[in-house]
């Protein structure tokens, strides 16, 4: 309630704020910097105003990418949120199982990143891997490296494995936090189960719901080695998502400029949804 | 060595927390901090300690301004209404702790903590976890580790606020015995009324806070200087009666009225604040000067031995707390007396008039 | 409403109690009326919160039976028992208005609209939150919220008892006394049996009509509160109940009179003390101690040791012989300065063998 004000304080923010400059705004500024200009190499620049910005917006390219990467994004929410909630709604709260439960779904998250896309990889192949072969051989025409569909479909099954365990364990974490008192409140006021995950355990969980869904959405935008290692952004174009496409410009075309501009649409993007968004769950919150 | 706040306030932007306040506590006193919650209790004892810094004036320790000298600078210890001990601790270490921050060789620390733990009957328990212990125990330990390294202020914040009602009787009696033959001065905070009378010492009623009076504890109880510490120091809450007097009566309300007289007709005609407390209340005439109000009745408390009658006169919520067994029905009219001889007046500002 | 009867109930929370001290409840029968107000008063970890889940049906006693008008409900859920239930911290559905929450019990139920609009503003109004209900239960302070939980069993029209587990612990020490009285009226209106837990003898003694002492898993006295107070069983019951509880002083018995420091005292009734085996001890309250003044004979002589001013009465310490009595002076009443005789009411002087009162 009350603090104690000391100007001296800042002194200790004073790493930080170097931390972050050197890091963070240095190489931003960077970006901002190739982003409004031309350059032909030898370090020559002319400048270039908004046109990479409008080039970038204006292409097809850059639009497509943009919508599958939207439709990645919500896709997986659609999925790995109410998974993860049901998963842990089905975890025991306490006993001998709770830690090896916690162990289990924490192993995911512990695989590098590109490993999980090279287990993927081998594991998705049609004539190899397990999970290729058992889908041909019970009759499906499952090959993710020529048809679109069984790449997306590989894609989001891998980032459901891979991510749904972070939903799980901080939903978890917010179920746990519910005192017995609830409960057995709600069983004398005679809730039915749906009703207890309705007024009790949902209000308790939505603080932490919301920042899985924050920052599932934001790994999800960023998402680059697992899904370079799996599919590689193909057939095609098509799991070429924002990152995938970025990585494309700026080193296999060298177009510095369109990929500098791109850089900072994508992370003004990122920035803005996660804005609106935190901003609505937490109004919500207070009325 | 005393603590005096000459002027000491604490504000936040537009939101005062403490009005400044002028305050000496004499060395070796024990001085009762008494309000309700978020009366500004807590924020004193801050003050105080030194955790907080005043927005204005200064706060004196033993002759010198220590105003702004951190807290780990002063010899300060304090005791929270929550226990709080070192979880992984035993329960000597816990007690020990503060010694060894401040280098006391080990035979020392061993008579010092064997001395405390005596007091605070805490000897069979020393190599226990505070979780192993009862909630009195543990908040021994607690005490225990504020007192051992004698300090020159000891804060007590509700220390006996989370603790059974029997638990808390016992720590009640034994606190002053603690304090008996130390020089340190003890600040304790409560929101009890009785608890500031059985510790008797210095009293400060705060409200909303403002410091509204100190003194020696009876005297404040006694002779409260206005309504609004009288109000602090009732519990349950003092009655309250807007009267107006006109030659030798007095008006209370729409149809009630008994007579000014005896020391109430020195007082000039006007308007006046009669504060009655609930125990000169009675079903039946008592004291020097029994007056009969007529009440609506809201609810009967009875215990073993006492009844606590809650009804409305007049307008006003009054309580009635007398000896043996009265069950008024709810919701009927009853006749009690108030001992007028007892009253407390009040001018309309609620300072208090002597009579 | 109910009569609730329990039979031969013990409970332990390890499976194979052999001890005596393994049981968190020790044998406990007991019978309470239909429509009366009951607390379960005693120390912490006394056994009382365990009694009150088994009652309610949150646990499942190790041994006995629970009937609810003369029907065996021990496998019955709470909601089976039709109970309902005010928690130490106060329950609240966050996300619904007062209304929503009050309402909550009956829909789940299928009660339709109208009448459950009827209930809730009928509730609504005796615990006043009339003008809250459109408000977020979230933002109301811990009495209202404690209200709202009272209020979602007192709505229901097939509530047996409802239970409160110190209900008091969360709120501000100078509103407790405002739910406390409410809960009376509340009970004197509706007349729903209600079962009180705590370890606050005010609250226990001013909302029972009943009170059940408990003590180490046993029940130690049940009482009204007057008999709780003028003639404890127990000197548990004697040093718990009253503040400061009941002086317990050693004695003697010699020609059927208690001898206490050598002086002889006329307690309660017995006028032959048979007894002269086992710890013998005599208890008699701080209320019933007076200083002898002139014209009275005899007494303990003692010495006034301290002396704390309650305001209302002076707590007197006087020692006599090795023995300190605890005495209450009225405010205004005389204190001698030194060496003073001390007289016990003989009508409320017991003596007590082993910590039971002797008949």
């Amino acid at each position: 309630m009350n603090k104690t004000h000391d100007n001296r304080a800042w002194l200790f923010v004073l790493p930080v704020v170097a931390l972050v400059a050197f890091n963070a705004i240095i190489p931003l500024m960077t970006v901002v910097n190739y982003s409004v200009q031309e350059t032909f190499g030898d370090n020559v620049f002319f400048w270039a105003g908004v046109m990479w910005f409008e080039q970038v917006l204006q292409s097809e390219r850059f639009q497509d990418a943009l919508l599958r990467q939207l439709t990645f994004t919500f896709t997986i929410l659609l999925i790995e949120v109410p998974l993860g909630v049901a998963i842990a709604l089905t975890m025991p709260k306490k006993g001998p199982w709770v830690p090896v439960c916690l162990v289990l779904m924490a192993l995911p998250l512990l695989i590098p990143w590109n490993v999980v896309g090279a287990m993927w990889n081998i594991f998705a192949l049609p004539d190899i891997g397990l999970l290729g072969r058992s889908l041909n051989a019970l009759g499906f025409d499952y090959n993710f490296t020529r048809q679109p569909g069984d790449a997306w479909f590989t894609l989001i099954l891998m980032d459901v494995w891979h991510w749904t365990s972070l939903v799980v364990l901080l939903a978890y974490a917010g179920l746990v936090s519910i005192p017995d008192a609830y409960y057995q409140a709600a069983k004398i006021d005679g809730a039915k189960p749906f009703a207890v995950f309705r007024y009790i355990q949902l209000p308790k969980m939505k603080r932490v719901l919301t920042i899985a869904v924050l920052l599932r959405f934001m790994d999800s935008f960023m998402i680059y080695t697992e899904l370079s290692v799996l599919t590689g952004g193909g057939p095609g174009n098509s799991t070429t998502l924002l990152s995938i496409d970025l990585v494309k410009i700026a080193l296999g075309q060298f177009d510095l400029g369109p990929a500098a501009a791109m850089s900072l649409i994508y992370f003004l993007i990122i920035l803005l949804l996660s804005w609106v968004f935190y901003t609505l769950m937490m109004r919500n919150e207070q009325q | 060595m005393s603590l005096e706040l000459r002027g000491v306030g604490l504000r936040a932007g537009a939101d005062t927390h403490i009005h400044p306040t002028d305050l000496v506590c004499e060395p070796g006193s024990f001085n009762i901090l008494l309000g309700t919650t978020l009366a500004g209790k807590t924020t004193m004892m801050k003050l105080m300690a030194g955790l907080e810094r005043p927005t204005a004036g200064t706060v004196w320790f033993g002759g010198r301004d220590v105003t702004g000298v951190s807290v780990r600078r002063r010899n300060v210890s304090m005791v929270y209404q929550q226990f709080i001990n070192y979880p992984n601790m035993s329960v000597y270490e816990n007690i020990a702790s503060p010694l060894r921050v401040t280098k006391v060789d080990e035979a020392e620390i061993k008579r010092r903590v064997g001395t405390m733990a005596e007091l605070l009957k805490l000897s069979p328990m020393l190599s226990r976890r505070p979780s192993e212990l009862s909630g009195g125990q543990q908040q021994r330990t607690a005490m225990a580790r504020a007192l051992v390294k004698d300090a020159d202020l000891v804060l007590l914040d509700e220390p006996l606020a989370n603790l059974d009602f029997k638990l808390r009787e016992e720590l009640r009696d034994e606190l002053p015995r603690l304090f008996a033959d130390r020089d340190c001065i003890v600040v304790y905070a409560t929101t009890e009324p009785v608890e500031a009378l059985l510790f008797g010492g210095h009293t400060a009623c705060l409200h909303e806070g403002r410091v509204t009076q100190f003194g020696p504890t009876a005297e404040v109880y006694r002779n409260p200087s206005d309504l609004v510490s009288a109000q602090v120091f009732s519990e349950p809450p003092i009655n309250v009666a807007p009267v107006v007097k006109a030659g030798e009566t007095f008006r209370f309300g729409q149809d009630t009225a008994f007579p000014a007289s005896g020391p109430f007709a020195a007082l000039a005609d006007g308007a006046y604040t009669l504060g009655i407390r609930p125990h000169h209340v009675a079903p039946t005439p008592s004291g020097d000067n029994p007056v009969p109000v007529d009440g609506h009745v809201l609810v009967t408390e009875l215990s073993g031995s006492e009844s606590v009658i809650h009804f409305t006169v007049q307008g006003e919520t009054w309580v009635s707390q007398s000896h043996g067994i009265h069950p008024f029905e709810v919701g009927t009219d009853q006749r009690l007396y108030a001992d007028m001889s007892k009253a407390l007046v009040f001018d309309g500002d609620g300072r208090r008039i002597e009579i | 409403m109910a009569k609730i009867v329990l039979d031969t109930l013990r409970h332990a929370y390890m499976p194979n109690p052999t001890e005596d001290s393994d049981w968190a409840l020790k044998q406990l029968d007991l019978e309470w009326e239909d429509g009366g107000a009951y607390a379960l008063l005693g120390p912490s970890g006394c056994g009382k919160t365990t009694l009150l889940s088994i009652i309610s049906g949150l646990l499942r006693p190790t041994h006995g039976r629970v009937f609810f008008d003369g029907q065996d409900v021990t496998d019955l859920t709470p909601e089976q028992r039709h109970i309902a239930q005010v928690f130490q911290f106060p329950v609240v559905y966050d996300t619904m208005t007062v209304y929503d929450n009050l309402a909550f019990p009956l829909r789940n139920r299928g009660v339709d609209e109208k009448h459950v609009d009827q209930r809730v503003r009928e509730i609504a109004e005796m615990i006043d939150l009339t003008h809250m209900l459109d408000n977020r239960a979230a933002g109301l302070t811990a009495d209202g919220k404690q209200k709202i939980s009272l209020g979602r069993g007192l709505v229901r029209s097939d509530v047996n008892a409802i239970m409160f587990d110190e209900p008091l612990t969360v709120i501000d020490p100078h509103l407790k006394w405002q739910l406390r009285s409410k809960l009376k009226e509340l009970h004197q209106r509706v007349r729903t049996t209600m079962i009180y837990v705590t370890h606050d003898q005010t609250e226990a003694l001013t909302f029972a009509d009943k009170v059940v002492v408990m003590n180490q898993g046993e029940v130690v006295q049940i009482g009204t509160p007057v008999d709780l107070f003028e003639r404890p069983q127990h000197t548990f019951v004697g040093h718990f109940i009253g503040s400061p509880g009941m002086n317990v002083l050693p004695c003697e018995i010699a020609g059927g009179r208690a001898h206490v420091a050598g002086v002889a005292l006329d307690a309660g009734g017995s006028g032959d003390l048979g007894v002269t085996s086992g710890k013998l001890e005599v208890g008699v309250r701080p209320e019933f101690v007076r200083f002898a003044e002139a014209g009275d004979t005899g007494g303990l002589p003692a010495r006034v040791v301290k002396v704390s001013d309650a305001g209302r009465f002076r707590i007197v310490e006087a020692q006599a012989a090795d023995t300190s009595i605890k005495l209450l002076v009225p405010e205004g009443g005389n204190i001698p300065q030194e060496q003073a005789h001390l007289l016990f009411d003989p009508d409320h002087t017991a003596v007590y063998r082993d910590g039971w009162i002797v008949a």
